[in-house]
C-alpha cells in the first residue's frame, strides 16, 4: 500500500548556489580545524576565511552571465545577485585583512570570529539573491544573528557587551516588524513570492489597499532598521562604537548593502504598481536620514561615532536613488553602495591600525599631528574623508553625481536640493578630521600606529579603488546598469 | 468573514469552558489545607529549598544545545517515512545533512560544551 505521493526532488543548479555552498564549506572547515589547537597568534583561520571568500567570489564570477531560478523561484541567480555577491565577498575579504592583526591585539583571534564573519556574508548573499519574502527573512536572520555575536565578541569589554545587547534587542524587534509585514502582504496577495505578487497585482490592483499598505510599511521599517535609516537608527552609533573596529567596518558596509539589495528587489520586482504609495514614504525617510545623520555627526568627538552617523547619512543618499527608481535609480544605488563600501572600509581600516595592545584610540583629538608622523596613513585617511564628503577627484564624488542625476531625471528636484545641502554640511565634519591630522598639536602621548601587512594591503586596495573609480567610473557604472536589467 | 464564524464560536466555547470549570471548582472545592498540601510541588518528592533559587547559566547552554539537536533530529523522521521513494539521492542529501550536524556535535565536544565544569 502506497498512500504517500512520490516526493519530487528538485533539480538544483548547484553552480548558481556556489557562493553560499563555498561559504558553508569554509565555515565547517574552520570549526573542524579547531580539533588541532592553534597558537594565539596563528594566521590559520584568517587564511581559510580569505580563501573561502575568494572561492565564493570566483564561483559566482565564473557563471556571471547565467540567469537561473532555483528552489521553485525562491532563489535567483542573475546580474543583481552576481553584483552583490562580489561586493559582499570583496567587503568580507577586506574585513578579514583588516581583522588579521587587530584581532590579535584585542585577544579575540579565534576561529569562531572568522566563521561568524563568513556566515554573515552568506546571509547577505542570500538576502540579495532572494526572490521570496521568506528567503529574504532567512538571509536577514543568518546575517543578523552572526553580526549580533560579532559585535559582542570582546566578551570582557563592557562597551562591546552593551553594544551587542542593544543591537540584539532592537534587531529582534525589527525582525518582528519585518515578519509581521510579510504576514500582512501574504494576507493581501496570497503569496510570498515577489514574482507571483507582481502577477497578482495585475488582476487585483493593490494601490491604496490598507492591508497591503500596512504590510509594505512594516517591511520598510524592518529594512530601514538594517540600513539604519532615521528614525530606525538609534542602535547604530552604540553598536558601531562598541563593536570591534574591524567588525564595524564590515557591518557598516555589508549589512547596509544587503538591506538595500533586498529593499530594491522587493520594490522593483513586486511593488512597481504601487509606486505612488511608497514614494512619499521613502522620500520622507531619505530627507530625515540625511539631515539627522549629518547634523548629529557634526557634534561627535569620537571618530567611530562620527563615522556611524556619517554612515546613516549615506543611507539617506542611497534612499534618494531608491526613490528615483527605474533602471537609472537602481543602477545608481548599486554604484553608490559599491563605492561607499571601499571608502568606508578604508576609513574604518585606518582606525584598526591605531593604538597598541588592548588600547583603542578613536577620538578625533587622537589624530592630532598624525599626518606628519605617518604621512602615508594621513594621506589615506584624508582621501577617504574627502571621498566620503563627495569632493572630486574621488569615487565619492562620482557616486553622488550619479545618484543626484538619476533623481533629477526622475523629477525629484526638492530631494536633490536637500541632498546637495546635506553634502555641504557633511564636508565640515569630514574636514575636521583632516584639520586634526595636519593642523593640531598632539595632547599627551601621541597615538601609536600598529603597522601590519594585511591591513596595509587592504588600505592600499581601498585607496586605489577610491581613486580609480573617481577618475574612471564607467566600468563600474556599466556593471551596475547591466546588473539591474533583470529587476525591471 | 462568514468562514471565520466557526473559529469565533470555537473561541467562545473554549473561553466559556475554561472560565466555567475554574469558576465552578473554586465554588464547590472543599478547603482542608495542611502544610504538605501548601508546599511546592516537586514531582512528588519532598521539596528541597525555595523554588525561586537562581539557576546556573550553564543550564541555558545545555538547553540550547538540546533544542538544536532535538529539532534537527526531527527532520530524520520524514526521511525515514519516504526513504524508499527518495532513493539514493535522498540518502546522499541526508548524509550531507547528518555530516553537517556531526561536525557541529564534534565541535561542541571539543569545546567541552557538554562538560559541567
Amino acid at each position: 500500500m502506497n498512500v504517500l505521493p512520490t516526493p519530487v526532488l528538485l533539480a538544483v543548479d548547484w553552480w548558481a548556489l556556489g557562493a553560499v555552498l563555498a561559504l558553508s564549506a569554509g565555515i565547517l572547515l574552520l570549526l573542524l580545524l579547531e580539533f588541532f589547537p592553534a597558537q594565539a597568534r596563528s594566521n590559520r583561520s584568517a587564511i581559510v576565511a580569505l580563501l573561502t571568500l575568494a572561492a565564493a567570489g570566483w564561483s559566482v564570477f565564473h557563471v556571471r552571465d547565467a540567469k537561473r531560478e532555483i528552489f521553485g523561484g525562491m532563489f535567483v541567480h542573475d546580474g543583481f545577485t552576481v553584483f552583490f555577491t562580489l561586493l559582499f565577498c570583496a567587503a568580507g575579504a577586506l574585513a578579514v585583512l583588516l581583522s588579521w592583526d587587530y584581532v590579535k591585539r584585542t585577544r579575540i583571534n579565534q576561529a569562531e570570529y572568522y566563521a561568524l564573519l563568513l556566515s554573515a556574508t552568506a546571509g547577505m548573499i542570500i538576502m540579495a539573491a532572494s526572490n521570496d519574502l521568506i528567503t529574504i527573512f532567512l538571509g536577514l536572520e543568518l546575517m543578523s544573528l552572526a553580526l549580533y555575536v560579532l559585535v559582542g565578541f570582546q566578551r570582557h569589554h563592557l562597551e562591546s557587551n552593551e553594544a551587542a545587547l542593544k543591537y540584539f534587542l532592537l534587531g529582534a524587534f525589527a525582525s518582528g516588524f519585518l515578519l509581521y509585514g510579510i504576514a500582512l502582504l501574504y494576507g493581501a496577495t496570497g503569496t510570498t513570492g515577489l514574482g507571483q505578487m507582481a502577477a497578482v497585482m495585475i488582476d487585483s490592483p493593490m494601490l491604496g489597499n490598507p492591508l497591503f499598505l500596512l504590510g509594505g510599511l512594516l517591511l520598510i521599517i524592518g529594512f530601514g532598521f538594517k540600513v539604519s535609516a532615521v528614525p530606525f537608527h538609534m542602535w547604530t552609533p552604540d553598536a558601531y562604537e562598541g563593536a570591534p573596529t574591524s567588525i564595524t567596518a564590515f557591518m557598516s558596509v555589508g549589512a547596509k548593502a544587503a538591506g538595500f539589495a533586498a529593499l530594491l528587489r522587493v520594490l522593483m520586482r513586486a511593488m512597481g504598481d504601487v509606486q505612488a504609495d511608497w514614494i512619499p514614504i521613502l522620500s520622507g525617510l531619505a530627507i530625515l536620514t540625511m539631515t539627522v545623520g549629518n547634523i548629529t555627526a557634526l557634534l561627535q568627538n569620537n571618530l567611530k561615532r562620527m563615522l556611524a552617523y556619517s554612515s546613516i547619512a549615506h543611507a539617506g543618499y542611497v534612499l534618494i536613488a531608491v526613490v528615483a527608481g527605474g533602471r537609472d535609480g537602481a543602477a545608481s544605488a548599486l554604484f553608490y553602495l559599491a563605492i561607499y563600501a571601499v571608502m568606508n572600509l578604508g576609513a574604518f581600516g585606518v582606525l584598526t591600525l591605531l593604538g597598541r595592545e588592548r588600547e583603542e584610540r578613536v577620538l578625533i583629538s587622537d589624530l592630532a599631528g598624525l599626518g606628519f608622523r605617518h604621512p602615508a596613513l594621513g594621506i589615506a585617511l584624508t582621501l577617504f574623508m574627502i571621498s566620503l564628503g563627495g569632493i572630486p577627484p574621488t569615487a565619492g564624488f562620482m557616486a553622488k553625481v550619479y545618484v543626484f542625476s538619476a533623481a533629477l531625471n526622475a523629477g525629484l528636484v526638492p530631494l536633490v536640493i536637500i541632498g546637495v545641502l546635506n553634502s555641504v554640511v557633511a564636508i565640515f565634519y569630514y574636514l575636521r578630521v583632516t584639520v586634526a591630522l595636519y593642523m593640531e598639536e598632539p595632547q599627551g602621548e601621541p597615538v601609536y600606529v600598529s603597522w601590519a601587512t594585511p591591513g596595509v594591503i587592504a588600505l592600499i586596495a581601498s585607496v586605489v579603488l577610491t581613486l580609480w573609480w573617481g577618475i574612471q567610473a564607467n566600468g563600474l557604472l556599466a556593471a551596475a546598469q547591466r546588473s539591474v536589467l533583470g529587476l525591471l | 468573514m462568514r468562514e471565520y464564524l466557526p473559529v469565533l464560536m470555537f473561541l467562545a466555547v473554549a473561553i466559556a469552558f475554561a472560565a466555567g470549570t475554574i469558576g465552578l471548582s473554586s465554588i464547590i472545592v472543599p478547603r482542608r489545607s495542611n502544610a504538605r498540601k501548601m508546599s511546592a510541588y516537586e514531582c512528588g518528592v519532598e521539596p528541597v529549598g525555595n523554588a525561586r533559587a537562581r539557576f546556573s547559566v550553564k543550564f541555558y547552554l545545555v538547553a540550547v544545545l538540546f533544542i538544536l539537536f532535538d529539532i534537527e533530529a526531527v527532520f530524520l523522521y520524514p526521511w525515514a517515512v519516504t526513504f524508499r521513494q527518495l532513493g539514493l539521492v535522498g540518502l546522499i542529501e541526508m548524509m550531507v545533512f547528518i555530516v553537517i550536524l556531526l561536525i557541529g556535535y564534534l565541535y561542541l565536544l571539543k569545546k567541552r560544551a557538554l562538560e559541567w565544569d
